[in-house]
């Protein structure tokens, strides 16, 4: 399945908002504009599935709780959020940013809160990443005594 | 059966009471919070959330804590929770292999690519008790320095059995596109199909699913297995959203994933190849990972065409049936609950068997 562009953009400014730790997502973004609900935000799960042998036949892992919401903006533009966990704030604000990035504010807004999420992001992957590799050995096979 | 009783009111809110006391111990001593739990008891956290089949660390911290400790009562917990809530959908199958990797093993292949990472491991520790852990204050940080070895993992390590498949050594696992059964939604049947015994391991209770795995190592269905990888790792959550009409990212969970190497399978036509275990759980447990693998591949007996020698993990029924710990608990623990009318049956069956065993013998006399 290949997405638009327009989807493929869309999708990544989605889960960058979905991925934001709520408290930092709330500082880069903290007064909200004018909205209609369309949806209320409710918390529910979502079923992760995991594939036998990591590419075989799809099973059920277990669920994730997941807190989702729609709604419009005055201008007209529907916002969706899909936030892991149970935050009704969180997935307001996602569902407002991702109508608000559809106007003529986008690029306003992805410097001010989209950039700033990625590099959080980015840095904590990096740190993570580091330790890791900090932590690669390699592994040298001894001889053994009946290996004449 | 046990019996519908009333009255003891009072009793039972005093017990409440108390145990909310006891929950909350000496409060000379600071509480502990919940953010405590979810981030320094991580891998109890973990534990609860993989058999509570719920991936929330707050929810799961949480349940710890209102559990004093308790892990099965915790998972007991959670699953109530979980039965409140509406399923939103299932998410497309997690890709592994695009695992931000903290861990990554080989015990089959020393050098790999991608490396072996150790990550923050138990492994080589030497299990002495740390006393400066007992003591006040915080552990210093670590001094930040530069990774010593060479580069970054990057985003995409490829799986171990990727370079098997290569050569046909071992057994391809084809993407299928099934929608999988589901044990929380219809009662489990036997046969199970692989991916329904999956989905019963990785939520069943860790001490019974090691304990399977365990004798099968020591000869009760033994499949030779070898860990070919293990990997812990963060991995993308992604969900197909019908009112976009595309996929997008809700999250992203902990995950630990083992597949092991076993021995071989083959027929007239193909020659013999390796075959495989699959172990996927919620957060880092790789005992449970482990275990998981080797009870997936001693169950798989059937389709691989072996023989089922009566190993206990073979049984299916027993497998399946027996891992679930709240299931377990509840009917072993409803026991002490009234069972005052079969048991006042019982007591007339035994003074009617005594005093007629009794008369049998005075008559002989």
């Amino acid at each position: 399945m290949t997405n638009s562009p327009e989807a493929t953009d869309r999708a990544a400014w989605i889960g960058q908002l979905a991925r934001a730790k709520p408290d930092r997502l709330r500082a880069l973004f903290p007064t909200l504009p004018p909205y209609e609900v369309l949806r209320p935000a409710e918390i529910g799960t979502v079923m992760v599935q995991g594939r036998a042998g990591g590419t075989g036949a799809p099973f059920n892992l277990g669920e994730v709780t997941v807190t989702r919401c729609a709604l419009r903006l005055t201008t007209g533009e529907v916002g969706h959020g899909h936030v892991q966990g149970r935050d009704k704030d969180h997935a307001t604000r996602a569902a407002i940013l991702d109508a608000l990035l559809q106007t003529d504010q986008s690029s306003a807004l992805r410097a001010a809160v989209l950039a700033p999420l990625a590099a959080d992001e980015t840095a904590h992957r990096a740190g993570r990443a580091a330790k890791a590799a900090a932590t690669k050995v390699e592994f040298f096979t001894l001889v053994r005594g009946e290996d004449k | 059966m046990y019996v519908a009783v009333k009255g003891g009111e009072r009793a039972i809110d005093a017990a409440h009471a108390w145990l909310a006391e006891e929950r909350r111990g000496d409060r000379g001593i600071a509480a502990l919070s919940v953010a405590q739990i979810r981030t320094q008891l991580t891998l109890a956290v973990n534990r609860v959330m993989a058999e509570g089949s719920l991936y929330d660390p707050d929810l799961a911290a949480l349940a710890i804590k209102q559990a004093r400790g308790d892990l099965i009562e915790a998972v007991f917990l959670i699953r109530a929770y979980r039965t409140t809530l509406p399923r939103f959908g299932a998410s497309i199958p997690v890709d592994t292999a695009r695992m931000a990797v903290i861990r990554r093993v080989s015990a089959t292949f020393k050098d790999l690519p991608g490396g072996q990472i150790l990550g923050p491991t138990f492994d080589y520790t030497h299990r002495l008790l740390d006393f400066a852990l007992m003591a006040e204050g915080d552990a210093p940080l670590p001094q930040k320095e530069a990774p010593t070895t060479g580069d970054a993992p990057s985003a995409h390590i490829p799986h171990v059995m990727e370079f098997l498949n290569r050569d046909d050594l071992i057994e391809t696992e084809a993407p299928i596109d099934a929608t999988p059964p589901d044990l929380t939604r219809e009662p489990m049947e036997l046969p199970a199909a692989r991916a329904l015994r999956l989905q019963a391991l990785a939520r069943g209770d860790e001490g019974f699913v090691l304990s399977m795995a365990y004798s099968t190592q020591r000869g009760y269905g033994r499949t030779h297995a070898f860990v070919g990888e293990l990997r812990i790792g963060m991995v993308a959550v992604q969900m197909h959203i019908p009112e976009l009409g595309f996929a997008i990212d809700i999250g992203e969970v902990e995950l630990t994933e083992c597949e092991t190497v076993n021995q071989f399978k083959g027929s007239k036509t193909v020659p013999p190849q390796f075959t495989r275990g699959y172990g996927l759980i919620f957060g880092q447990s790789e005992r449970k990972a482990i275990s998981m693998s080797l009870c997936d591949r001693a169950l798989r007996w059937r389709e691989l065409g072996e023989d089922n020698i009566g190993a206990p993990a073979q049984d299916e029924e027993f497998v399946l049936m027996h891992a679930d710990n709240v299931q377990a608990t509840g009917f072993l623990e409803h026991i002490k609950l009234p069972h005052y009318v079969d048991f006042q049956s019982e007591l007339e069956l035994i003074r009617r068997l005594r005093s007629e065993a009794i008369a049998a013998r005075e008559a002989a006399e």
